[in-house]
């Protein structure tokens, strides 16, 4: 199996108190994949980590076998639609510009080749005719379009979206799932978020299911058995929920000082 | 009044307040407008240090130490939202308080040893833009000129990282360095503004040129412009009344003026603004009583079979309610030929009874779809079809009949008028 990304002993606390405890798997290249789980279970957090948002405690990750800054250009990001404030003064082209934006383009003016690309991905999700509106004036599910639009401007390989499927319309939702499709059908990957067990089996080729811990990760087929969902969506685990309190409380520290992280070669 | 001492001072002002404007512009949108105004309060020892231990007259000395300052003050402000739990608002005001709280001793002090006076350390406080010497001006000019560039520079990286952060984050952006070059921007911008309007009413200059020009216009860029142009008028105002009034400090009075920007702008704006808003709700209520008035035509007509005419007292009797400024609606509906007044009363026109029926069409189909798509029961649909049947949209009246399938008739069994074309 060709991976894309991969996560080793990845341990994650947010505001001191674990949400991620020694999670480990491999995600394949070309696939729809869904991180699955309750609420609150860290599937943002694991997100988050491995966009470099959040810093573990221990573990690292991978994507396509280097560390996130040697592949960033490779990588794109789709965060929570409610994340931002949508008040802020800035039409639908704005937005998909800033997927453009780059370290070495920072000081630079946007390019004409630049907005050709932005505007090919707003065809791409049907909001070519809304570039010049202003995003307060976007239903959610347009929003929720315009930052796919400018993850597809950054022309990535791997693309992690949080929660894209919450609060649009049914046609938002049909319209993101082909978009979805294509990009698989051009070797793509595709990482989601997503809560809703009803129709994660549809969505995906392969599942990640979270609660705290890692419950499974493989295809579908293999992971969405009744024993498995109900390990994950049976409530978390009562002595991993008690330690994570009591590490909370008394601010201990997750690893001892001294201790020698296996750090990735190169 | 105008001579070159003066015009050279009226356009350092202008260029000091625009400058300040368009640096707090991304404090304002970012929501933390409250920032600025600490690092202006805590600039104040950092000055008064400066004068101090160095030439007190130099500008150059003023704008390190107000940098020293603002640096500690803001990082001071950082450090204790990771490291406590106390809130951000909280370490804000802690770090404000205690650091102008030094500030003023720093001055007592100062005033004490009898070097203040000539100084004019006060300005510092509420501002006196005519009080700084031909020096200061061409420093404090330069370094105003010198922040709208460093805002050109850095448009992208400010921009992304006020809406999105985490994406600009995700995307590689140096937000650390971003972070910093902002902070020392809004440093250096309350350095200059200080000049104008002096530390304690420093917020205002950052902050309400942008809340006047964010009413007008959601465009980043014509934001900036705007607010920039506030500023400058405000400045333009302020400098010209302390001017003439010899014992007047211009902080207040720009400050003044700004406010007056400020609220009048979230009275007239277009949309958001309180008079657009009282316009919304008249012409809401007028459209409602031009339809509920041609939906009681058209009903009659469906009962009678034929047209019908009623009076302006029938309708009032039919509704059951009063109507305020019925006869002015019903002249209006004339005037627009969608009402003809006969003998017997008011008639609708063809092109009134095409309305009407609209109307009256709405008003079935959202019963229908209460029933249907709500499962809500017939005897409760009623109230909140006549609202509906003035907001659906044909947008939304296409959804409607296409999600129920053309529809005959409505749960109470009366037919839903199509138009036939």
């Amino acid at each position: 199996m060709e991976k894309s990304i991969e996560v080793h002993n990845l341990t994650v606390s947010y505001h001191s108190k674990p949400v991620l405890w020694d999670v480990d798997f491999e995600l394949p290249k070309g696939k729809i994949i869904g991180i699955v789980g309750p609420n609150g279970s860290g599937k943002t957090t694991m997100l988050k980590t491995v966009m470099g948002l959040m810093k573990p405690d221990s573990g690292y990750t991978e994507i396509f076998g280097q560390p996130l800054d040697k592949v960033r250009e490779r990588v794109s990001y789709v965060p929570q639609r409610e994340s931002v404030d949508w008040d802020f003064p800035a039409d639908v082209m704005d937005v998909v510009l800033m997927g453009r934006y780059r370290k070495n383009n920072l000081f630079k003016r946007i390019t004409k080749e630049d907005r050709r690309i932005a505007t090919e991905a707003l065809e791409k999700v049907n909001l070519l005719e809304f570039a010049d509106r202003q995003i307060s004036q976007l239903s959610g599910g347009q929003q929720q379009r315009v930052f796919i639009a400018r993850s597809l401007a950054q022309q990535a390989d791997i693309y992690l979206m949080d929660e894209p499927f919450v609060g649009v319309d049914a046609a938002t939702e049909d319209a993101i799932l082909k978009l979805l499709r294509d990009m698989k059908n051009e070797g793509k990957t595709v990482v989601i978020v997503h809560h809703d067990l009803q129709t994660a089996n549809e969505y995906f080729d392969w599942i990640v299911l979270l609660n705290t811990r890692l419950v499974a990760a493989g295809p579908k087929e293999q992971v969405f058995t009744k024993e498995l969902l109900q390990e994950a969506y049976g409530g978390r685990l009562t002595v991993l929920s008690k330690l994570g309190d009591l590490i909370s409380d008394t601010e201990f520290p997750l690893r001892e000082p001294d201790f020698k992280e296996d750090q990735p070669q190169g | 009044m105008f001579d070159p001492v003066f015009i050279k001072v009226l356009f350092g002002t202008l260029l000091l307040a625009s400058s300040s404007a368009v640096v707090g512009a991304f404090s304002f949108l970012k929501g933390e407008s409250l920032v600025g105004d600490a690092i202006a309060h805590a600039l104040l020892p950092g000055v008064v240090l400066a004068f101090i231990l160095g030439d007190g007259r130099h500008p150059g000395y003023l704008i390190i130490g107000a940098l020293i300052a603002g640096l500690i003050a803001h990082y001071g402000i950082a450090f204790i939202e990771q490291r406590t739990k106390l809130k951000s608002d909280t370490a804000v005001s802690l770090v404000l308080s205690t650091f102008f709280g030094f500030g003023i001793l720093l001055m007592s002090y100062v005033q004490r040893t009898g070097q203040g006076q000539q100084a004019g350390l006060e300005r510092f406080l509420l501002g006196k833009a005519a009080a700084i010497t031909m020096m200061d001006l061409y420093v404090f000019t330069g370094l105003a000129l010198l922040l709208l560039l460093g805002v050109a520079l850095f448009y992208k990286g400010f921009q992304l990282m006020t809406f999105n952060e985490d994406f600009a984050a995700a995307i590689g952006l140096p937000t650390g360095g971003i972070r910093f070059a902002f902070t020392v921007l809004t440093v250096l911008a309350v350095t200059v503004g200080i000049q104008a309007v002096g530390v304690v009413l420093m917020a205002a200059l950052l902050i309400t040129p942008s809340a006047a020009a964010r009413s007008w216009t959601s465009n980043l860029p014509r934001m900036l412009l705007l607010a920039a142009l506030f500023a400058s008028a405000a400045a333009l105002g302020g400098t010209f009344i302390s001017a003439a009034m010899p014992k007047m400090p211009t902080g207040p009075w720009i400050v003044l003026v700004l406010g007056f920007f400020g609220f009048s702008s979230l009275i007239l704006a277009p949309e958001k603004g309180w008079l657009a808003r009282r316009r919304r709700a008249a012409s809401n209520r007028n459209k409602t009583q031009r339809e509920n008035l041609l939906k009681l035509l058209y009903g009659a007509e469906e009962r009678a079979g034929e047209p019908v005419a009623m009076t302006a007292g029938a309708m009032v009797d039919a509704r059951e309610q009063h109507y305020e400024g019925l006869t002015k609606t019903l002249r209006n509906l004339k005037k627009e030929f969608l009402v003809v007044e006969r003998a017997d009363g008011f008639a609708l026109t063809d092109l009134g009874r095409i309305e009407g029926r609209r109307v009256v069409r709405l008003h079935r189909l959202w019963e229908l779809y209460l029933t249907e798509r709500l499962g809500m029961a017939a005897d409760h649909i009623h109230p909140q079809a006549e609202t509906m049947e003035h907001v659906i949209t044909p947008e939304i009246e296409a959804l409607i009949v296409k999600e129920l399938g053309n529809p005959e008739v409505d749960p109470h069994q009366s037919p839903i008028p199509y138009e036939e074309d």
